[in-house]
Protein backbone atom coordinates (compact mmCIF):
# COMPACT_ATOMS: atom_id res chain seq x y z
CA UNK A 1 0.00 0.00 0.00
CA UNK A 2 1.28 3.12 -0.83
CA UNK A 3 1.51 6.16 1.89
CA UNK A 4 -0.84 9.00 0.63
CA UNK A 5 0.30 11.32 4.21
CA UNK A 6 3.71 11.17 5.18
CA UNK A 7 4.22 13.15 8.27
CA UNK A 8 7.65 13.62 9.79
CA UNK A 9 9.17 15.03 12.57
CA UNK A 10 5.75 17.43 13.31
CA UNK A 11 5.28 18.96 16.60
CA UNK A 12 2.56 20.75 17.85
CA UNK A 13 2.51 23.26 20.41
CA UNK A 14 -0.43 25.01 22.21
CA UNK A 15 1.36 27.91 24.17
CA UNK A 16 3.92 26.09 26.08
CA UNK A 17 1.95 23.02 26.02
CA UNK A 18 3.82 20.34 23.50
CA UNK A 19 1.00 18.20 22.24
CA UNK A 20 2.66 16.22 19.70
CA UNK A 21 6.42 15.11 19.94
CA UNK A 22 8.58 14.42 16.95
CA UNK A 23 5.55 12.95 15.31
CA UNK A 24 6.46 10.60 11.87
CA UNK A 25 4.52 8.71 10.16
CA UNK A 26 3.29 7.06 6.47
CA UNK A 27 -0.16 6.62 5.86
CA UNK A 28 -1.02 4.08 3.30
CA UNK A 29 -3.77 5.06 0.34
CA UNK A 30 -7.12 3.55 -0.03
CA UNK A 31 -6.98 1.83 3.43
CA UNK A 32 -8.17 2.26 7.06
CA UNK A 33 -5.45 3.40 9.70
CA UNK A 34 -7.15 3.75 13.02
CA UNK A 35 -5.61 6.01 15.89
CA UNK A 36 -5.48 4.65 19.22
CA UNK A 37 -4.76 5.31 22.95
CA UNK A 38 -5.70 6.95 26.26
CA UNK A 39 -7.31 10.60 26.26
CA UNK A 40 -4.93 13.00 26.06
CA UNK A 41 -2.63 10.98 24.09
CA UNK A 42 -2.32 13.19 20.54
CA UNK A 43 -4.57 10.84 18.84
CA UNK A 44 -7.33 13.49 17.79
CA UNK A 45 -4.92 16.20 17.58
CA UNK A 46 -2.96 14.87 15.14
CA UNK A 47 -6.02 13.94 13.17
CA UNK A 48 -6.59 17.28 13.06
CA UNK A 49 -3.62 18.53 11.65
CA UNK A 50 -4.17 16.75 8.76
CA UNK A 51 -7.02 18.89 7.51
CA UNK A 52 -5.27 21.52 9.38
CA UNK A 53 -8.51 22.00 11.59
CA UNK A 54 -5.98 22.85 14.54
CA UNK A 55 -5.67 26.62 12.20
CA UNK A 56 -8.70 27.48 14.42
CA UNK A 57 -7.16 27.15 17.61
CA UNK A 58 -5.39 30.30 18.83
CA UNK A 59 -1.44 29.86 20.00
CA UNK A 60 -0.88 26.81 18.15
CA UNK A 61 2.50 26.24 16.42
CA UNK A 62 3.54 23.46 14.11
CA UNK A 63 7.30 22.35 12.97
CA UNK A 64 7.19 19.53 10.74
CA UNK A 65 5.80 18.98 7.94
CA UNK A 66 2.49 17.04 6.61
CA UNK A 67 2.84 15.91 3.06
CA UNK A 68 -0.33 14.98 1.02
CA UNK A 69 -0.07 13.08 -2.11
CA UNK A 70 3.38 14.57 -1.77
CA UNK A 71 2.45 18.78 -1.63
CA UNK A 72 3.05 20.33 2.15
CA UNK A 73 -0.31 21.24 3.08
CA UNK A 74 1.30 23.72 5.81
CA UNK A 75 2.82 25.49 2.72
CA UNK A 76 2.50 28.80 1.66
CA UNK A 77 0.59 28.15 -1.70
CA UNK A 78 -2.10 26.04 0.01
CA UNK A 79 -5.86 27.24 0.55
CA UNK A 80 -7.11 25.80 3.32
CA UNK A 81 -10.85 25.46 1.41
CA UNK A 82 -8.94 23.08 -1.22
CA UNK A 83 -7.54 21.41 1.39
CA UNK A 84 -10.58 20.38 3.41
CA UNK A 85 -12.37 19.51 0.25
CA UNK A 86 -9.45 16.63 -0.45
CA UNK A 87 -9.60 16.14 3.28
CA UNK A 88 -13.42 15.58 4.57
CA UNK A 89 -13.92 15.11 8.30
CA UNK A 90 -16.83 13.50 9.88
CA UNK A 91 -17.47 14.28 13.91
CA UNK A 92 -18.18 12.33 16.95
CA UNK A 93 -21.86 14.27 17.45
CA UNK A 94 -23.73 14.07 13.92
CA UNK A 95 -23.67 17.66 12.97
CA UNK A 96 -26.56 17.82 9.88
CA UNK A 97 -27.09 21.55 9.04
CA UNK A 98 -30.59 22.39 9.84
CA UNK A 99 -31.41 22.20 6.03
CA UNK A 100 -33.09 19.45 4.22
CA UNK A 101 -31.31 15.97 3.21
CA UNK A 102 -30.81 16.79 -0.12
CA UNK A 103 -29.15 20.61 0.35
CA UNK A 104 -27.11 18.89 3.12
CA UNK A 105 -25.47 16.62 0.59
CA UNK A 106 -25.42 19.46 -2.19
CA UNK A 107 -24.06 22.16 0.49
CA UNK A 108 -20.05 20.96 -0.72
CA UNK A 109 -20.65 20.34 -4.32
CA UNK A 110 -22.41 24.38 -4.34
CA UNK A 111 -19.86 25.66 -2.65
CA UNK A 112 -18.02 24.89 -4.91
CA UNK A 113 -19.71 26.04 -7.91
CA UNK A 114 -21.47 23.20 -8.65
CA UNK A 115 -25.31 24.60 -9.81
CA UNK A 116 -26.52 22.85 -12.50
CA UNK A 117 -29.82 20.66 -11.22
CA UNK A 118 -29.19 17.37 -12.80
CA UNK A 119 -25.47 17.12 -11.54
CA UNK A 120 -26.59 17.84 -8.36
CA UNK A 121 -28.61 15.46 -8.24
CA UNK A 122 -26.56 12.80 -9.50
CA UNK A 123 -24.20 13.65 -6.45
CA UNK A 124 -26.64 13.77 -4.26
CA UNK A 125 -27.84 10.03 -5.20
CA UNK A 126 -23.94 8.90 -6.04
CA UNK A 127 -23.25 10.63 -2.29
CA UNK A 128 -26.37 8.88 -0.62
CA UNK A 129 -25.81 5.23 -2.31
CA UNK A 130 -22.10 5.19 -1.63
CA UNK A 131 -23.39 6.11 2.21
CA UNK A 132 -25.87 3.10 2.11
CA UNK A 133 -28.35 5.67 3.27
CA UNK A 134 -30.33 6.33 -0.40
CA UNK A 135 -32.82 3.54 -0.20
CA UNK A 136 -33.87 4.96 3.55
CA UNK A 137 -34.29 8.59 2.44
CA UNK A 138 -34.89 8.56 -1.33
CA UNK A 139 -38.30 9.32 -0.91
CA UNK A 140 -38.02 12.11 1.50
CA UNK A 141 -34.90 14.39 0.30
CA UNK A 142 -36.77 17.12 1.05
CA UNK A 143 -37.81 16.45 4.71
CA UNK A 144 -35.26 17.88 7.42
CA UNK A 145 -31.78 16.21 8.19
CA UNK A 146 -32.85 16.91 11.66
CA UNK A 147 -36.13 14.16 11.72
CA UNK A 148 -33.24 11.42 11.12
CA UNK A 149 -32.03 9.44 13.69
CA UNK A 150 -28.54 9.50 14.90
CA UNK A 151 -26.86 6.61 13.31
CA UNK A 152 -28.88 8.01 9.80
CA UNK A 153 -27.58 11.66 10.30
CA UNK A 154 -24.18 10.33 10.99
CA UNK A 155 -24.12 8.75 7.53
CA UNK A 156 -25.72 11.69 6.12
CA UNK A 157 -22.52 13.71 7.07
CA UNK A 158 -20.32 10.61 5.60
CA UNK A 159 -22.63 11.56 2.26
CA UNK A 160 -22.34 15.91 2.65
CA UNK A 161 -18.04 14.35 3.31
CA UNK A 162 -18.05 12.24 0.06
CA UNK A 163 -19.70 14.17 -2.06
CA UNK A 164 -17.28 16.76 -2.94
CA UNK A 165 -15.08 13.25 -3.77
CA UNK A 166 -12.15 14.10 -0.90
CA UNK A 167 -9.55 11.66 -1.72
CA UNK A 168 -8.84 10.85 2.31
CA UNK A 169 -12.05 11.00 4.95
CA UNK A 170 -10.98 11.68 8.82
CA UNK A 171 -13.57 10.22 11.07
CA UNK A 172 -12.97 11.39 15.27
CA UNK A 173 -15.10 9.37 16.93
CA UNK A 174 -17.55 8.75 14.63
CA UNK A 175 -19.29 6.07 16.52
CA UNK A 176 -19.06 6.93 19.96
CA UNK A 177 -22.22 8.62 20.10
CA UNK A 178 -24.54 5.67 18.24
CA UNK A 179 -25.62 2.28 19.50
CA UNK A 180 -24.50 -0.87 18.41
CA UNK A 181 -26.60 -1.17 15.28
CA UNK A 182 -25.77 2.41 14.13
CA UNK A 183 -22.29 1.70 14.87
CA UNK A 184 -22.51 -1.24 12.64
CA UNK A 185 -23.64 0.12 9.96
CA UNK A 186 -21.12 2.85 10.26
CA UNK A 187 -18.34 0.61 9.97
CA UNK A 188 -19.00 -1.76 7.14
CA UNK A 189 -19.25 1.14 5.48
CA UNK A 190 -16.17 2.50 6.64
CA UNK A 191 -15.13 -1.24 5.03
CA UNK A 192 -16.78 -0.52 1.59
CA UNK A 193 -15.82 3.28 1.13
CA UNK A 194 -11.72 2.13 1.89
CA UNK A 195 -12.12 0.87 -1.52
CA UNK A 196 -12.01 4.56 -3.15
CA UNK A 197 -11.08 7.19 -0.16
CA UNK A 198 -8.37 6.90 2.19
CA UNK A 199 -9.86 6.56 5.73
CA UNK A 200 -8.15 7.82 8.90
CA UNK A 201 -9.91 7.48 11.90
CA UNK A 202 -9.34 8.19 16.20
CA UNK A 203 -11.52 5.90 18.09
CA UNK A 204 -11.98 4.96 21.42
CA UNK A 205 -13.29 1.38 21.12
CA UNK A 206 -9.89 -0.77 20.56
CA UNK A 207 -12.28 -3.40 19.20
CA UNK A 208 -13.63 -1.03 16.38
CA UNK A 209 -10.19 -0.55 15.32
CA UNK A 210 -9.16 -4.33 15.40
CA UNK A 211 -12.24 -5.62 13.71
CA UNK A 212 -12.28 -2.86 10.88
CA UNK A 213 -8.97 -1.26 10.47
CA UNK A 214 -5.88 -2.37 7.95
CA UNK A 215 -3.04 -0.48 10.47
CA UNK A 216 -3.13 1.01 13.51
CA UNK A 217 -1.45 3.85 15.42
CA UNK A 218 -0.74 3.56 19.04
CA UNK A 219 -0.36 6.98 20.86
CA UNK A 220 0.65 7.88 24.76
CA UNK A 221 2.09 10.81 26.04
CA UNK A 222 2.02 12.62 22.98
CA UNK A 223 3.91 10.42 21.16
CA UNK A 224 3.59 7.45 18.76
CA UNK A 225 4.48 4.76 20.38
CA UNK A 226 3.80 1.61 17.72
CA UNK A 227 2.27 1.74 14.33
CA UNK A 228 1.85 -1.67 12.73
CA UNK A 229 -0.43 -4.22 10.41
CA UNK A 230 -3.95 -3.88 12.92
CA UNK A 231 -3.24 -8.12 13.10
CA UNK A 232 -0.15 -8.07 14.26
CA UNK A 233 -0.47 -4.87 16.58
CA UNK A 234 -3.07 -7.10 18.24
CA UNK A 235 -1.73 -9.93 18.01
CA UNK A 236 2.15 -9.50 18.84
CA UNK A 237 3.04 -5.66 19.87
CA UNK A 238 6.61 -4.90 19.63
CA UNK A 239 6.20 -2.39 22.58
CA UNK A 240 5.17 -3.26 26.38
CA UNK A 241 3.50 -0.28 26.33
CA UNK A 242 1.03 -1.11 23.46
CA UNK A 243 0.81 -4.42 24.73
CA UNK A 244 -0.15 -3.04 28.51
CA UNK A 245 -2.48 -0.33 26.81
CA UNK A 246 -4.65 -3.09 24.71
CA UNK A 247 -4.62 -5.96 27.13
CA UNK A 248 -6.32 -3.31 29.74
CA UNK A 249 -3.37 -2.98 31.83
CA UNK A 250 -4.06 1.37 31.76
CA UNK A 251 -5.71 4.27 30.19
CA UNK B 1 -12.06 -3.36 27.68
CA UNK B 2 -10.34 -6.38 29.83
CA UNK B 3 -11.33 -6.48 33.72
CA UNK B 4 -7.99 -7.19 34.68
CA UNK B 5 -8.49 -8.41 38.02
CA UNK B 6 -10.74 -10.75 37.75
CA UNK B 7 -9.42 -11.68 34.40
CA UNK B 8 -6.15 -12.04 35.69
CA UNK B 9 -7.39 -14.36 38.47
CA UNK B 10 -9.25 -16.97 35.78
CA UNK B 11 -5.59 -17.01 34.02
CA UNK B 12 -4.28 -18.20 36.92
CA UNK B 13 -6.90 -20.64 37.57
CA UNK B 14 -6.25 -21.96 33.81
CA UNK B 15 -2.44 -21.93 34.78
CA UNK B 16 -3.40 -24.33 37.57
CA UNK B 17 -5.73 -26.69 36.05
CA UNK B 18 -3.14 -27.53 33.32
CA UNK B 19 -0.33 -27.93 36.13
CA UNK B 20 -2.65 -30.34 37.80
CA UNK B 21 -2.95 -32.23 35.03
CA UNK B 22 0.62 -32.63 34.51
CA UNK B 23 1.16 -33.51 37.53
CA UNK B 24 -1.85 -36.06 36.79
CA UNK B 25 -0.37 -37.45 33.55
CA UNK B 26 3.01 -38.08 35.08
CA UNK B 27 1.00 -40.23 37.54
CA UNK B 28 -0.51 -41.92 35.02
CA UNK B 29 2.33 -42.75 33.00
CA UNK B 30 4.52 -44.19 35.81
CA UNK B 31 2.07 -46.18 36.75
CA UNK B 32 1.00 -47.70 33.49
CA UNK B 33 4.68 -48.93 33.63
CA UNK B 34 5.00 -50.45 37.09
CA UNK B 35 1.41 -51.62 36.39
CA UNK B 36 2.78 -53.61 33.34
CA UNK B 37 6.20 -54.46 34.54
CA UNK B 38 4.21 -56.49 37.17
CA UNK B 39 1.50 -57.42 35.02
CA UNK B 40 -0.16 -55.88 38.16
CA UNK B 41 -4.11 -55.72 36.55
CA UNK B 42 -6.15 -53.87 39.79
CA UNK B 43 -3.05 -51.04 39.31
CA UNK B 44 -4.11 -50.50 35.53
CA UNK B 45 -7.48 -50.39 36.11
CA UNK B 46 -7.01 -47.53 38.73
CA UNK B 47 -5.71 -45.83 36.13
CA UNK B 48 -8.37 -45.94 33.20
CA UNK B 49 -10.71 -45.41 35.98
CA UNK B 50 -8.76 -42.16 36.80
CA UNK B 51 -8.54 -40.57 33.53
CA UNK B 52 -12.48 -39.43 33.66
CA UNK B 53 -10.55 -36.87 36.33
CA UNK B 54 -8.19 -36.02 33.24
CA UNK B 55 -10.94 -34.79 30.59
CA UNK B 56 -13.08 -33.13 33.36
CA UNK B 57 -10.03 -30.86 33.97
CA UNK B 58 -9.87 -30.25 30.09
CA UNK B 59 -13.42 -29.94 30.01
CA UNK B 60 -13.19 -27.52 32.67
CA UNK B 61 -9.83 -25.26 31.11
CA UNK B 62 -12.59 -25.12 27.54
CA UNK B 63 -15.17 -23.41 29.56
CA UNK B 64 -13.15 -20.75 31.50
CA UNK B 65 -11.11 -20.12 27.93
CA UNK B 66 -14.51 -19.95 25.96
CA UNK B 67 -15.64 -17.98 28.81
CA UNK B 68 -12.81 -15.64 28.90
CA UNK B 69 -12.69 -14.95 25.44
CA UNK B 70 -16.29 -13.99 24.99
CA UNK B 71 -16.58 -11.47 27.79
CA UNK B 72 -13.16 -10.55 28.15
CA UNK B 73 -12.38 -10.34 24.21
CA UNK B 74 -8.56 -10.42 25.31
CA UNK B 75 -5.82 -9.37 22.86
CA UNK B 76 -2.24 -10.40 22.15
CA UNK B 77 -0.82 -11.99 24.87
CA UNK B 78 -3.91 -12.31 26.78
CA UNK B 79 -5.72 -14.56 23.88
CA UNK B 80 -1.97 -16.41 23.31
CA UNK B 81 -2.24 -17.35 26.89
CA UNK B 82 -6.07 -18.71 26.28
CA UNK B 83 -5.16 -20.56 22.75
CA UNK B 84 -2.27 -21.96 24.53
CA UNK B 85 -4.16 -23.37 27.29
CA UNK B 86 -6.56 -25.50 25.02
CA UNK B 87 -3.62 -26.40 22.86
CA UNK B 88 -1.90 -27.66 26.48
CA UNK B 89 -5.18 -29.21 27.65
CA UNK B 90 -6.15 -31.02 24.87
CA UNK B 91 -2.04 -32.71 24.37
CA UNK B 92 -2.05 -33.37 28.25
CA UNK B 93 -5.62 -35.53 28.15
CA UNK B 94 -4.61 -37.42 24.83
CA UNK B 95 -1.29 -38.22 27.26
CA UNK B 96 -3.34 -39.39 29.36
CA UNK B 97 -5.53 -41.40 26.94
CA UNK B 98 -1.91 -42.96 25.61
CA UNK B 99 -1.37 -44.14 29.63
CA UNK B 100 -4.43 -45.94 29.56
CA UNK B 101 -3.72 -47.68 26.44
CA UNK B 102 -0.72 -48.69 28.51
CA UNK B 103 -2.94 -49.88 31.41
CA UNK B 104 -5.01 -51.76 28.33
CA UNK B 105 -2.16 -53.61 27.66
CA UNK B 106 -1.43 -55.25 31.09
CA UNK B 107 -4.61 -55.96 30.88
CA UNK B 108 -4.39 -57.83 27.71
CA UNK B 109 -1.38 -59.55 29.21
CA UNK B 110 -3.07 -61.03 32.30
CA UNK B 111 -1.88 -64.62 33.68
CA UNK B 112 0.75 -64.48 31.18
CA UNK B 113 4.71 -64.40 31.85
CA UNK B 114 6.95 -61.43 30.16
CA UNK B 115 9.25 -63.00 28.10
CA UNK B 116 11.81 -60.91 28.83
CA UNK B 117 12.82 -58.34 31.77
CA UNK B 118 11.57 -54.71 30.82
CA UNK B 119 14.75 -52.75 30.35
CA UNK B 120 14.54 -50.10 27.16
CA UNK B 121 10.50 -49.68 28.34
CA UNK B 122 10.85 -48.12 31.77
CA UNK B 123 14.13 -46.21 30.85
CA UNK B 124 12.18 -44.64 27.69
CA UNK B 125 9.11 -43.70 30.02
CA UNK B 126 11.24 -41.98 32.61
CA UNK B 127 13.00 -40.04 30.18
CA UNK B 128 9.71 -39.34 28.73
CA UNK B 129 7.68 -38.24 32.85
CA UNK B 130 10.76 -35.69 32.36
CA UNK B 131 9.78 -34.59 29.44
CA UNK B 132 6.63 -33.89 30.44
CA UNK B 133 7.60 -32.17 33.69
CA UNK B 134 10.16 -29.74 31.68
CA UNK B 135 7.71 -29.19 29.22
CA UNK B 136 4.74 -28.20 31.25
CA UNK B 137 7.55 -26.21 33.58
CA UNK B 138 8.40 -23.96 30.31
CA UNK B 139 4.69 -22.79 30.13
CA UNK B 140 4.51 -22.22 33.79
CA UNK B 141 7.48 -20.32 33.62
CA UNK B 142 7.54 -18.79 30.04
CA UNK B 143 10.96 -20.56 30.18
CA UNK B 144 11.97 -21.28 25.93
CA UNK B 145 15.22 -22.39 26.89
CA UNK B 146 13.83 -25.16 28.72
CA UNK B 147 11.53 -25.63 26.21
CA UNK B 148 14.14 -26.47 23.28
CA UNK B 149 16.12 -28.07 26.26
CA UNK B 150 13.26 -30.57 26.74
CA UNK B 151 12.72 -31.51 22.81
CA UNK B 152 16.22 -32.18 22.14
CA UNK B 153 15.45 -35.18 24.69
CA UNK B 154 12.78 -36.75 21.95
CA UNK B 155 16.02 -37.74 19.83
CA UNK B 156 16.64 -39.88 22.91
CA UNK B 157 13.35 -41.36 23.15
CA UNK B 158 13.32 -41.99 19.18
CA UNK B 159 16.94 -43.82 19.45
CA UNK B 160 15.45 -46.06 22.67
CA UNK B 161 12.34 -46.95 20.90
CA UNK B 162 14.14 -47.83 17.82
CA UNK B 163 16.73 -49.88 19.82
CA UNK B 164 13.61 -51.56 21.08
CA UNK B 165 11.67 -52.63 18.26
CA UNK B 166 15.24 -54.50 16.82
CA UNK B 167 15.56 -56.41 20.08
CA UNK B 168 11.80 -57.25 19.82
CA UNK B 169 12.13 -58.48 16.40
CA UNK B 170 15.06 -60.60 17.21
CA UNK B 171 12.97 -62.03 20.00
CA UNK B 172 10.14 -63.01 17.32
CA UNK B 173 13.03 -64.63 15.30
CA UNK B 174 13.77 -67.02 18.05
CA UNK B 175 10.38 -67.12 19.81
CA UNK B 176 7.70 -67.10 17.33
CA UNK B 177 4.87 -67.95 19.67
CA UNK B 178 5.45 -64.61 21.76
CA UNK B 179 4.63 -62.82 18.70
CA UNK B 180 1.11 -61.77 20.32
CA UNK B 181 3.46 -59.98 23.46
CA UNK B 182 5.90 -58.49 21.64
CA UNK B 183 3.48 -56.47 19.07
CA UNK B 184 1.79 -55.14 21.86
CA UNK B 185 5.38 -54.63 23.69
CA UNK B 186 5.85 -52.67 20.68
CA UNK B 187 2.52 -50.58 20.73
CA UNK B 188 3.36 -49.44 24.12
CA UNK B 189 7.06 -48.44 22.84
CA UNK B 190 4.84 -46.16 20.16
CA UNK B 191 2.63 -44.65 22.79
CA UNK B 192 5.53 -43.48 25.11
CA UNK B 193 6.73 -42.20 21.94
CA UNK B 194 3.55 -40.86 21.05
CA UNK B 195 3.63 -38.88 25.02
CA UNK B 196 6.86 -37.40 24.07
CA UNK B 197 5.16 -35.97 20.77
CA UNK B 198 2.73 -33.75 23.03
CA UNK B 199 5.34 -32.84 25.23
CA UNK B 200 6.81 -31.24 22.40
CA UNK B 201 3.85 -29.34 21.28
CA UNK B 202 3.12 -28.36 24.86
CA UNK B 203 7.32 -26.50 24.52
CA UNK B 204 5.94 -25.50 21.16
CA UNK B 205 3.06 -23.67 23.13
CA UNK B 206 5.48 -22.31 25.53
CA UNK B 207 7.99 -21.05 23.09
CA UNK B 208 4.49 -19.32 21.09
CA UNK B 209 2.92 -17.91 24.35
CA UNK B 210 6.24 -15.76 24.98
CA UNK B 211 7.07 -15.07 21.34
CA UNK B 212 3.89 -15.05 19.39
CA UNK B 213 5.70 -17.28 16.77
CA UNK B 214 5.10 -21.16 16.93
CA UNK B 215 8.63 -23.48 16.29
CA UNK B 216 8.72 -26.81 14.90
CA UNK B 217 10.31 -28.49 18.21
CA UNK B 218 9.30 -31.68 16.81
CA UNK B 219 11.84 -31.93 13.66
Amino acid sequence: MEPIIHIDKLNLYYDQFQALKNMSLDIPEKAITAFIGPSGCGKSTLLRTLNRMNDMIPHTRIEGSVRIAGRDIYGEDVEVETLRKQVGMVFQQPNPFPKSIYDNVAYGPRLHGIKDRATLDQIVEQSLRQAVLWEEVKDFLKRSALSLSGGQQQRLCIARAIAVQPDILLMDEATSALDPISTLKIEELAQELKDRYTIVMVTHNMHQAARISDRTVFFLNGEIVEADDTSKLFSTPQDSRTEDYISGRFG
Amino acid sequence: MIQRREFDQNLEELRQLLREMGEHVGHALRESIISLQSLDVSKAKGIIAQDLKLNEMEEEVMEIGSRLIVTQQPVAKDLRRIIVAFKISSDLERMGDLAVDIAKVTLRLEGQTLIKPLIDIPKMSELVELMVEESLQSYLDENTDLAYKMAKDDDEVDHLYSQMISELYSIVIHHPDSLQQVMLLTLVGRYIERIADHATNIGESAVYLVTGHRPDLNQ
